[in-house]
Order: structure tokens, then C-alpha cells, then sequence
């Protein structure tokens, strides 16, 4: 067993695990944060997706011990005073989900996709969002909400 | 009443579901961790068919943390075997083992489970499981199937033809002999897999204090669970739970009985603490329900205008190792002939049906059932006889179809289509596309060696499935009803509680909307309860299309129950007639006085306020449960059409444009409505151009990762326009006809004509699905050299 310390949210946390424990079961089932979700377990599907500092991650293709000192974001952390996140907002205003599974990846991955594209294409969002995969929506709510979300993301920056 | 609340039905609402699920607080099976629990890990065949001479678990056993290991001898002691029965001798039943007894039938059936005290350390014992196969013969597809000299999967079948069905209506033969022309195709749809993002999990708790089990599942239908266990492990109806309350897609592919959810039932009965497990990606590409894999050799005959005179076909579907419950092995040929004639006026058919068994994983119902190959079957026939006549795709549609004057009309498999609008989206389909303008744009493309092409796919399913018939062919098990509870507190809030489950769906929004418009309070006042058996009424689940019609229809009795009570109590309370009292701005009002009024909440607290704040005689309380029955089912229709363009240098296939015109009559939520198309296509057009399950010649699977099983990112997925028409059903309460499906059923066929459009100046057809960038290099590759 091994201790983990790290920062998730903004909240340190420790925690001792076995070596090879990957990191998103630490974070779900260690620290409690079941927002992040399996999906695949192979770094495909996406739906386990962090940010790493400040980069989006994979969490089920790291180990929890290779986090160790990191700061991590998760879904949980995206909501302020008890009010939805403008992307979060979005996503709903513009069916951006349904069944919820790929949600906390695709928000995730596409707040730091706008991070470094802050007015993208729709192109561009696609590819952006191509990391991760929605199995219900055929991404039109998602592309449409990430679209709706990027000036007011950009200017609250 | 007149009710001028603003109506909620028909109004773009924000799904109520989405907070909870956009700030991770979901509550999927993954999510649960009751005290004491255990993880489960199965060992799964690496044979795709081999008898178990031996099981070693004492290794495994003998590991720290490991509690117990079960075989399929264990589970047999503990439950009876899944047999997935059919009234129709057109069906042989067989036995589904949750753990395999005797022999596996596929690379990938549960052979052992381990509970221990983690995950990883019940992967570790599944290691140190030994277990001695005597391989047999691979039967790897239906020819060798059928082939007499092939040995019999399942041995008290004596065949490994399940399923053998035919309908038929005029004499065939003679009309195909008499056509002017007949175009013939062997069509092939090959293997597909649903893909939830949430792969398959449950969690069995066994009380030992209660006798209570509680089955937390990712499950479609948590009451047609329920039910089954109670059978298969002997307990009574009400001492088992079922619980799926979020649940990650399920798209069918979650609307069966798993082995593994009466594994984990066994196993948390046996040692009295919970078992979790939850499976990767692996295991559901290796042992999730299937779908398609049919051959369809299919006959049109037209006359020399087109119209239909005959059609022929013969559906033969690989259904896997297994039956499965309660759906049975018939679930996809036979829904396959049954939808192939299409929205046509089709005088003369015989369709046959073969379900065959082999060593590959079950068959089982995924968006659309049989409806996706049959419509690309019948839409890819309309197009060669169009071709080869010389008549615009469009025009031989129109021609052919249903008219309004025609409704009802009886299919030739028996099926009872309402008045929809087969010609109306056909004709807002060309008006939304600008199908003249795409014309004149596709001849400018192909003057200049563009390979630009315009597909077309009409098509109607039947949704809202009443008890009249079987959702399944043959199925013995009814699913013609669902029921509403719907319950005032007395502070005026209302809890609406179904037997249905959502997973994606949006049911709490949409029966929301229903529940307060029928009772008129703000939709804020209503809570949806879904998927728990311990809080439903009696139901079965979501599946088939049938949510929104049969629960809907269900809350719109039980609401108006709840309104004629109201009533009474307001005119109680008014000292007016309960006649003369109607609804205005939330307020109960005496008709033209609306000073003489009472709030909802007023009427809440007198109904449970005792005999003096109520009418003489009335029983106390608000609350009302009524189960409703659509009795046939109601038609769903929609045309598709789809604008491609195949790259000459890599065989890729951009869709430019894709169209939908939809009638699911009175819209409840078009904000859902769209999504609903929009997840559909993108299914359809994965299935159309990128997604295959492949088996070798050894029965291994080839596509057991995402990698291999090409799922279609947001990159591949073109920006849809969606447009409605809203022909309310005639036979369902509120108009409502099911959708969710239709998506899927429509794309593949217009992509598969888009396609062949594209390349018919190279007289190349596509008869065969998906049309992966490989098929497509060989097939222009036999035509260009």
C-alpha cells in the first residue's frame, strides 16, 4: 500500500491504495467523487475524463499513485454557490445530455478545449469533443451547447 | 374544465433530470457502496464451444480476500434455468444457464464467479481459476449452422434451426411472374452491438432478517426482472426489489435478463452481503445482446409505372448461442419479415423467417428490432426498380405508398397501420432538402468526377404496443400495460410514480409535463418516480417504443381521476356546483366568479383534512392509480434523407446532408423529440458505415475494444435538420405515437442509397452493411480495376 496525496476541487485529500490501483477508482471509490465515470477502461470512450493540472486526463489509463502531488478538477467541482457552471447551463439548455453517462468527460474535456480554443469552429468543436464518445445525443446538443457556452466562457475570462 | 394553464405538453421544457446529472450526482449502479459489500469478477470462456470437464477453484479460494466461488453447478442448486419460452411451435425454447453447465456456446459466457473483498482482488482469483475444456467443433455461422453434419448447440433442440416462421398474403409467385420487372438482391446486414456508455452492473443485497433481495441493475425493465426471479430463484413477488433508477443508455441492449444479474442474486443470497459487479468493456463487447447479422434475399416485382405487384423474401438471422429472455431467439428475423413490406401497398408477399443458432454471443432486440435490415431491404429494392425503370426514387415512393384513403390499412404480416403520413414526410422531405436544387448540384458534381450521391428511406414501425400483441413474436409474457400513480401531499405537491424506467429518455420531464397538465399545478409541483419496483405500480419496463404512449396514456387516467376528485372538493369548498368549477392560473375557480376560488394547495390539505372539508361520502385523500392498455399500438413514421459524398483517394463517406421528417403525432417535448432522431441517426449511420462485430474462424472476437469496434465521435456526425409533422394517433390517448427508435431504423437505408446513388454511374449497388471504407475500395476497386 502506498499513500496518495493530492487535491481534487480544491480540497486536499489523502489516501492509501495498492500501486496499481487506477486512479479513477481511487477517485470514485477512495475519495467518493462518483462523478467520474468508466466507461471503457482502454482510453477510448473518454468517459473517465479530469483535468490533470489544468489539462484534461484520462483517469482510467493513469494509475492513482502517478497523481500523487497533482491538483485535479472533476464535475463535481464545476458548480459555484449552488448554481450551475455557464457550460453546464448550456448543455442543458441545448439537450447537450441524455442518459448522463458520458456527461462529466464531455463537460471536462470540452471546458478545456474552450480553455485553449475560446471561439472555435463547428468543426473545430467536433474535433475537440472527438475524445470523447456520446452514445445518445449524435452530438448535435453537445456541439450546439459547447458553440452557446464559448463567448460567455471567453468573456468571464 | 377548461384548463388555461400554459399547456406543457407540446412546450420545449429543460430536462428535469439534467441538474443531477450535469454536477455528477447520478445514481447508477457503479455508484452505489453499501457496508460489508463484495465485488464480483467472472471467468469467461476463451472457447467458442467446449465441454467443462473440470473446475478447480481451490487457488482461487485459497486467496486473501476472496469469500466464495460459484459454477454453473452452484447456480443450477440455487435457481431454475432461463427458458425463453413462445406460444408458437415456430419457436423451440431453450435453456439459458447463467453459469455454463456442462459446455460453453460462445467466447465470452460466464463460466465462474469469485465475490471478494475488492475488485482487483477478484480479477486476481479469476486468474487462479483452472478450468479444463474439451473443445468442440466451432459452428461459425448459419450455413455450417445448418449444415446436418455440424453439431447441435443445444442438444434438447435436436437443431440448430430455432426459429422457422412464414407470413404470406396473395399468390407471389404469380405476381413476380407476371411483373414487368423484378430486381433481386442478397442483402447482408452484419453484426452490430449497442455500445451503452454505462456498460452492464448490478448489485444484489440479500436480507436474511426480511427475506428481502434488492436487485440494483442497469436495467431496462426493472418489473420484468422482477418478475422473472421471482420464478427462477422461488421467492415472492414482493420480497424482491428492483431498482434501476439512472441507468447509462440502454438502447435494448439492457432489456433482457442477464445471467449475471441472477449470478449476483445467487451469490448475495448465499453469503448474505451485498455483491456488486460491474462489467468492463470487454465483457459487454464479449457478452451483451447483439444485433441484425441477417442475410435477406429479397424479391420486388413492379409494373412498368413502378407500382408494386410482389415481394418475395427470405430473412436468415445468426441468432447466437442463446434465446434470450423473454424475447426469445425470434426477436429479429421474425420482426424483420414482418416490417419488410414497408409503408407500400404490397398486394402479394411471403416473407420466411430462420433464426439459427451459433457459437457467437445472443441475439437481441437493439433500437429498431429487424425494422433497420428490413428497411434497408425493401428502401434498397424501391431504389434499383427506380433505377432501372428510370423513375425518380422519390416518384416510385409516392406512387406505392399507403394512401390516405387507405387507412387502416392491414399489412401483409397482419400489422394494423393508423392514419399517419407516409406521402406527407416523403413530400416536406424533398420541400426541406430542396431535392431539386441537391439534384441540379449532384450533376454539377458528377460532371466533375464528384462522387456526390442523394438517398432516400421512408419507413413506419409500430409503437405503444397494446396487449392485443406480443411485443415479441410468440412471447408469452404481457407487456400491454403500464399504470400511473399519482399522489397530491397535502401541501399541494404531486409525486407521479411509473413502472417504466428511463434511461436517457427524459420520462421525468415529459410524464412531468403530461401529470401537470392533467391537474393543473406548475410542472415545478411534480416529482416523476421511475424505475423501483417497491414505489411503482405494476409495470414492465421501457422497451419497444412504448414509454411515452403507455405511461403517458396511463398519467392522463390517473390525472383526470385526480381532477374529477379536485372538483368535488372545490365545489365543496366554493359552496358551488363542481360542474361550474374551472381552472384558472393554477387557481380552482367557480366558472365566470373567478374571485370564488381555491388554490391546488387548498384542495390538497381539505382532501386530507377529515370529514367536514369534504363533500358528504367522499373517501379522504388525493391519489389515483390507473393502469392503461393502447390495446394494438399505434404506427410511427418518417422519412430520411441523406446527401453523401465518397472520397475517390481514401473510400471515406462524408454525409453533407442528412434530413429527417418525423411524425410521432402530438409531440410532448420537441426538445426531446429531436434529441431522440439526432441519437438514432448517429446510431444508424455508425451501423451504416463503421460498426461490425467480427468473429473469426475460431469464434474469437476480433472487435473486443473500442479500438476495433468503431463507435462514430462527433467528427463523423453530420449536423441534422429535423422537422415534424404531428398527425395525432387515432388510437392512443393523448395522440401520442413512440419514437425513440426511428432514427435508427431510417438511417442506414438512406445512407446504404446515398451511397449507391453516389456510385451508380459505376453500377454499383450496396447490399451489404456496413459499408466500411474497405468494402467500399473493393467494391469500386471490382468496377474501376
Amino acid at each position: 500500500m502506498v499513500t496518495v496525496r493530492l487535491n481534487v476541487n480544491g480540497v486536499a485529500h489523502e489516501g492509501r491504495c495498492e500501486p496499481r490501483k487506477l486512479l479513477v477508482d481511487f477517485i470514485r471509490e477512495d475519495l467518493g467523487l462518483t462523478g467520474t465515470h468508466v466507461g471503457c477502461e482502454h482510453g477510448i470512450c473518454g468517459a473517465c475524463t479530469i483535468m490533470f493540472n489544468g489539462e484534461a486526463a484520462r483517469s482510467c489509463i493513469m494509475l492513482a499513485v502517478q497523481a500523487d502531488g497533482a491538483e485535479l478538477a472533476t464535475v463535481e467541482g464545476l458548480m459555484r454557490d449552488g448554481k450551475l457552471h455557464p457550460l453546464q447551463e448550456a448543455f442543458r439548455e441545448h439537450h447537450g445530455l441524455q442518459c448522463g453517462f458520458c456527461t462529466p468527460g464531455m463537460l471536462m474535456t470540452a471546458l478545456d478545449f474552450l480553455r485553449t480554443n475560446p471561439a472555435p469552429s463547428d468543426r473545430e468543436i467536433r474535433e475537440g469533443i472527438s475524445a470523447v464518445l456520446c452514445r445518445c445525443t449524435g452530438y448535435q446538443g453537445i456541439v450546439n451547447a459547447v458553440r452557446a457556452a464559448a463567448p460567455i466562457l471567453a468573456s468571464g475570462r | 374544465m377548461g384548463v388555461d394553464l400554459p399547456r406543457l405538453v407540446g412546450a420545449r421544457v429543460a430536462r428535469r433530470e439534467d441538474p443531477r446529472l450535469l454536477t455528477g450526482q447520478g445514481s447508477y449502479v457503479d455508484d452505489h457502496r453499501p457496508a460489508r459489500m463484495l465485488y464480483a469478477a467472472f471467468l469467461r470462456s476463451p472457447h467458442a464451444h467446449a465441454r467443462i470437464a473440470r473446475i478447480d477453484a481451490s487457488a482461487a479460494l485459497a486467496l486473501p480476500g476472496v469469500a466464495a466461488v460459484l459454477t454453473g453447478e452452484d447456480i443450477a442448486r440455487a435457481a431454475k434455468p432461463v427458458r425463453a419460452e413462445s406460444k408458437t411451435p415456430d419457436v423451440k425454447t431453450t435453456s439459458f444457464p447463467p453459469l455454463a453447465l456442462g459446455k460453453v456456446r460462445h467466447v465470452g459466457e460466464a463460466v465462474a464467479m469469485v465475490a471478494a473483498e475488492s475488485r482487483y482482488l477478484a480479477e486476481d482469483a479469476v486468474e487462479h481459476l483452472a478450468v479444463e475444456y474439451e473443445p468442440l467443433p466451432v459452428v461459425r455461422n448459419t450455413d455450417e449452422a445448418l449444415d446436418p453434419a455440424s453439431p447441435v448447440l443445444h442438444e434438447d433442440a435436436g437443431t440448430n434451426l430455432l426459429v422457422a416462421r412464414e407470413f404470406a398474403r396473395g399468390d407471389v409467385d404469380g405476381a413476380l411472374a407476371g411483373a414487368a420487372l423484378v430486381v433481386r438482391e442478397r442483402f447482408r446486414f452484419h453484426r452490430h452491438t449497442p455500445v451503452c456508455m454505462e456498460n452492464r452492473g448490478c448489485l444484489a443485497d440479500y436480507a436474511t432478517g426480511s427475506a428481502m433481495l434488492t436487485l440494483r441493475s442497469s436495467a431496462q425493465c426493472p418489473g420484468l426482472v422482477r418478475d422473472v426471479l421471482t420464478d427462477l430463484l422461488g421467492m415472492p413477488e414482493h420480497q424482491i426489489r428492483v431498482v434501476a433508477t439512472d441507468v447509462g443508455g440502454g438502447f435494448g441492449a439492457k432489456a433482457s435478463l442477464y445471467p449475471e444479474e441472477i449470478a449476483t442474486c445467487v451469490m448475495a443470497r448465499r453469503l448474505g452481503r451485498p455483491v456488486k459487479w460491474i462489467g468492463d468493456r470487454r465483457e459487454d463487447l464479449l457478452s451483451t445482446t447483439q444485433a441484425w447479422d441477417e442475410i435477406v434475399e429479397a424479391e420486388l416485382g413492379v409494373n412498368r409505372d413502378g407500382t408494386i405487384v410482389g415481394l418475395r423474401a427470405r430473412v436468415t438471422a445468426d441468432i447466437g448461442a442463446y434465446s434470450i429472455y423473454p424475447w426469445t431467439a425470434a426477436i429479429e428475423p421474425v420482426q424483420t419479415i414482418s416490417f419488410l413490406p414497408g409503408p407500400y401497398r404490397v398486394p402479394a408477399y411471403r416473407g420466411q423467417a430462420r433464426g439459427v443458432a451459433t457459437c457467437k454471443a445472443p441475439l437481441g432486440p437493439y433500437r429498431g428490432v429487424g425494422r433497420p435490415p428490413a428497411v434497408f431491404v425493401i428502401e434498397g429494392l424501391m431504389d434499383r426498380a427506380a433505377r432501372q425503370l428510370g423513375i425518380d426514387p422519390t416518384e416510385i415512393r409516392l406512387r406505392n405508398f399507403i394512401r390516405d384513403e387507405d387507412f387502416p390499412y392491414k399489412s401483409p404480416s397482419g400489422i394494423v397501420w393508423d392514419r399517419s403520413s407516409f406521402t406527407g414526410s416523403l413530400v416536406k422531405a424533398r420541400e426541406a432538402l430542396d431535392y431539386q436544387a441537391a439534384r441540379d448540384e449532384q450533376a454539377k458534381a458528377r460532371a466533375a468526377g464528384r462522387w456526390l450521391g442523394i438517398g432516400v428511406a421512408s419507413y413506419v414501425e409500430l409503437t405503444g404496443i397494446g396487449s392485443a400483441i406480443p411485443v415479441s413474436p410468440g412471447m408469452p409474457v404481457s407487456t400491454g400495460t403500464e399504470a400511473a400513480t399519482i399522489r397530491f401531499d397535502p401541501a399541494g405537491k404531486v409525486t407521479a410514480v411509473f413502472g417504466v424506467a428511463s434511461h436517457g429518455q427524459g420520462l421525468e420531464t415529459t410524464l412531468a409535463q403530461i401529470v401537470a397538465d392533467e391537474v393543473g399545478v406548475p410542472i415545478a409541483d411534480v416529482r416523476v418516480l421511475h424505475g423501483d419496483t417497491e414505489v411503482s405500480p405494476y409495470g414492465t419496463g421501457t422497451y419497444a417504443s412504448r414509454s411515452l404512449v403507455l405511461a403517458g396514456g396511463a398519467a392522463i387516467l390517473a390525472g383526470r381521476a385526480v381532477r374529477e376528485k379536485m372538483l368535488l372538493i372545490a365545489g365543496h369548498l366554493l359552496e358551488a356546483d363542481p360542474a361550474d368549477i374551472t381552472l384558472i392560473d393554477g387557481r380552482y375557480a367557480v366558472r365566470g366568479m373567478p374571485d370564488r376560488s381555491v388554490a391546488v394547495r387548498q384542495i390538497a390539505r381539505a382532501a386530507y383534512s377529515g370529514a367536514r372539508q369534504l363533500p358528504k361520502g367522499l373517501e379522504p385523500g388525493l391519489e389515483a392509480t390507473k393502469f392503461y392498455d393502447p390495446y394494438y399500438g399505434t404506427a410511427s413514421n418518417a422519412t430520411h434523407v441523406a446527401v453523401v459524398e465518397v472520397d475517390h483517394a481514401t473510400c471515406e463517406v462524408k454525409t453533407l446532408r442528412y434530413v429527417v421528417v418525423e411524425d410521432c403525432g402530438r409531440m410532448v417535448n420537441p426538445l426531446i423529440v429531436d434529441g431522440q432522431v439526432h441519437g438514432g441517426v448517429a446510431q444508424g449511420i455508425g451501423a451504416a458505415l463503421l460498426e461490425e462485430i467480427v468473429y473469426d474462424d475460431h469464434g474469437q472476437l476480433l472487435s473486443g475494444t473500442l479500438m476495433d469496434y468503431v463507435v462514430p465521435s462527433a467528427c463523423e456526425i453530420p449536423m441534422m435538420e429535423v422537422h415534424h409533422l404531428e398527425t395525432p394517433s387515432p388510437v392512443t390517448l393523448g395522440g401520442f405515437r413512440g419514437m425513440g427508435e426511428g432514427g435508427t431504423i431510417g438511417a442506414p437505408a438512406a445512407i446504404a442509397n446515398a451511397i449507391a446513388d453516389a456510385l451508380a454511374p459505376l453500377g454499383i449497388e450496396v447490399a451489404e452493411l456496413p459499408v466500411s471504407p474497405d468494402r467500399l475500395f473493393r467494391l469500386i476497386g471490382a468496377r474501376t480495376g
